[in-house]
């Protein structure tokens, strides 16, 4: 195991958390600030994903794909609240559960008779297929540092947007409390609306920069929202920051543990032991995290204020 | 004029049960995987058995048949419930298909003891080819140790002196990499399982480019596969180490890789190439049918179809002893040519080296270009004693 390696692994790591974060920005938000449980957000991720390879393979044109797909998702997102999350917000947790696992059903289903049941064909142009020198002989490729890129950008524009921005106050309000925010004549209903939208086209975004390198597939959202949950319960439930620095802390154990933790228990057990112990102590390392984090701090690292 | 109608009725009443009572009729039940992620198998396999329905105009052996699709939703429970719908109220005399090794081991005691034929279109697990054969189980496919066996047999050959192996953290992945090992004398220098389902590949691709190996050898079914081979060409891999495949580039994942996969090696008991007039017939119809290649799962599925055909046919009838007996004896005709049978009732067959190549329509498949082991056995027949 090389310093290369690890640095390499460091920026698998980040890729993946910030793809992470995108989708759980808004699901935090969705979870926090509306207090709904919305199981249905890994869809979101699934239809940004499809709209862009749909576009894309029609086209011929990948950055029209993801440009087109864009607006798309926000739409998706506004119906599906207009349609049917806002008549869910008064009902308890346990209906809004049923309600939006029916949706995980209903749009997995509506995708495999739209398209079919097989993965799409999806590539990145070859414009982006290259690689960058990012330490002496360790090539990293392009797109996959676009993606931390584009990624960070989303993460400084939520930010600033959340923090310096008059609908961003309202949003911080509405996540510290949402019945007053709404006695001073914040309209409470459009702002969840915007904020619903929004989520869903992060998710979205997410969906179409992973899609030319995993299979674009009904169902491809769900192990991606898992993920997510555990990412804003570590971050605490309603924030962006916290979410941000959860995603980040996600990517990398998970990423870093999977290829590290059967090297290391190589070096004092068995290879045979180590080969079953390794890959199963990985994956349960991301919820080991989180069961740590929660008995120290049980609304998570970054708990909005008033909460 | 009502007495007239009301003898009418009897009397037609009495035709049709004189016609059922003369014309036997096989039923098979079908299970396979409909929905969910690996819909698309299933879909694959229900397509070819409607095919080879429609070849024998819709009789088995010349007896008037019907078969039952049931979906079995990749879930063992599900599975159990759907064996004993189709056994007791259906009273199917045969059931096929399955593409799991986990579902087709819940359901193999109880079918093969109620005195059904079971035949399996594709998954083939160790033990019903050893110690807990059943005389009334058949696999129209291989066992699960065999096409890594061969791989592992071919990397011999050409020379491949160590391997970096990786498969995903369940059974079948062990036992792939088991099989590999069994055949490959060379040293397998890493050893890494992967976490089932995972779509994301680039962390084990920098280990992998850290580790320089000359060859990988891979077990990634289905959506993994598709992801796998994505990244690895993404990545630039194939400057750093040759990929060797076993049932992750197939007629599945070939759609969704289409050029991405050129070139990709792996080894397989059927491909769309094969020379036999069965094959060819299969393979032509099944494209101008459905609009595409079928997969090795679709072939499988339609030779459980012919095998059914075969044994009815040479018989003369739907009684389970005595088309066991004719199965047993091998010589079906498959779209493999005519299949062997071993003593636990799995095929005796070649095994070829495919490479994803394009076809004269630009479209992406596999062609054969060796045979890696001629009429190949499985290690546990052995072991099976009915």
């Amino acid at each position: 195991m090389t310093l290369t390696l690890l640095l390499e692994q460091i920026f698998n790591g980040l890729q993946a958390g910030i793809t992470l974060f995108l989708i759980a920005a808004g699901l935090t938000l969705i979870l926090g600030i509306m207090d709904f449980v919305f199981l249905a957000h890994g869809s979101q991720v699934m239809i940004g994903a499809y709209a862009a390879a749909a576009i894309t393979i029609a086209t011929n044109n990948f950055y029209f794909g993801i440009l087109a797909a864009i607006p798309i998702t926000f739409v998706c997102g506004y119906l599906l609240e207009w349609l049917i999350i806002r008549h869910l917000y008064r009902r308890d947790h346990m209906d809004q559960v049923l309600a939006t696992f029916g949706l995980i059903l209903f749009f997995n289903e509506a995708i495999r008779i739209g398209f079919g049941p097989a993965a799409l064909f999806t590539n990145f142009p070859s414009s982006l297929s290259g690689f960058i020198e990012i330490l002496p002989d360790t090539p990293y490729p392009v797109y996959r540092i676009l993606i931390i890129l584009v990624g960070l950008l989303c993460a400084l524009g939520i930010h600033l947007f959340v923090s310096r921005t008059r609908v961003g106050a309202m949003v911080r309000a509405g996540a510290s409390n949402p019945e007053m925010t709404a006695a001073l004549g914040i309209n409470v209903k459009i702002l969840f609306r915007f904020i619903f939208a929004a989520g869903a086209t992060f998710a979205g975004l997410a969906g179409m920069m992973i899609g030319p390198l995993t299979s674009v597939e009904p169902g491809m959202g769900e192990p991606l929202l898992i993920l997510s949950l555990v990412v804003i319960i570590i971050g605490g439930i309603g924030s962006v920051r916290g979410a941000f620095i959860a995603a980040i802390l996600i990517g990398l154990v998970d990423t870093v543990g999977r290829v590290m933790l059967p090297m290391l228990f190589k070096t004092f057990m068995s290879v045979s032991t180590a080969d079953t112990a390794g890959p199963a102590l990985a994956s349960m390392s991301v919820y080991i995290l989180m069961a740590v984090v929660l008995v120290f701090k049980p609304t998570g690292l970054f708990p909005p204020k008033g909460a | 004029m009502k007495n007239k109608f009301i003898t009418a009725v009897i009397a037609a009443g009495f035709v049709a049960s004189a016609g059922t009572a003369f014309a036997e009729t096989i039923k098979v039940g079908y299970m396979t995987t409909l929905s969910g992620g690996a819909g698309i198998i299933g879909k694959q396999m229900k397509n070819a058995v409607e095919l080879a329905m429609e070849h024998k105009g819709g009789k088995l052996g010349g007896m008037d048949a019907e078969v039952i699709f049931v979906d079995d939703q990749r879930k063992p429970d599900v599975t159990k419930q759907l064996a004993n719908k189709l056994l007791k109220s259906e009273k199917v005399d045969v059931i096929g298909g399955i593409i799991w090794s986990n579902l087709l081991m819940a359901i193999h005691k109880q079918v093969t003891r109620s005195d059904t034929l079971l035949i399996s279109s594709n998954a083939g697990p160790s033990p019903v080819a050893g110690s807990n054969c059943h005389k009334n189980f058949f696999s129209m496919s291989w066992q699960n140790d065999q096409t890594p066996e061969a791989m592992g047999a071919y990397m011999n050959s050409a020379g491949v002196k160590s391997v970096y192996a990786m498969a995903p953290n369940y059974q079948a992945g062990k036992d792939m990499i088991a099989g590999f090992k069994r055949f490959y004398d060379g040293e397998v220098v890493g050893e890494v399982y992967t976490k089932l389902g995972q779509t994301d590949f680039q962390a084990e691709l920098s280990a992998l480019r850290a580790a320089k190996p000359p060859a990988t050898f891979i077990f990634q079914p289905g959506g993994m596969g598709i992801n796998f081979v994505k990244q690895w060409k993404q990545a630039g891999m194939d400057d750093v180490s040759k990929l060797y495949t076993v049932f992750s580039v197939d007629g599945i994942s070939l759609p969704a890789l289409k050029e991405t996969a050129l070139g990709t090696i792996s080894t397989q008991t059927w491909s769309p190439d094969l020379d036999n007039a069965i094959n060819k017939k299969f393979v032509a119809d099944y494209k101008s049918k459905f609009g595409g290649y079928p997969s090795f799962y679709a072939a499988q599925a339609y030779d459980t179809i012919l095998a059914i055909d075969h044994a009815v046919a040479k018989s003369g009838s739907k009684d389970t002893a005595k088309m066991r007996e004719v199965l047993a004896a091998g010589g079906i005709p498959t779209t493999r040519g005519s299949l062997k049978m071993n003593s636990n009732h799995f095929p005796i067959q070649n095994f070829y080296l495919r490479e994803a190549v394009k076809d004269s329509d630009g479209v992406v498949t596999s062609k054969i270009i060796d045979t890696v082991f001629e009429d190949h056995g499985d290690a546990y027949a052995q072991d099976c004693k009915f």
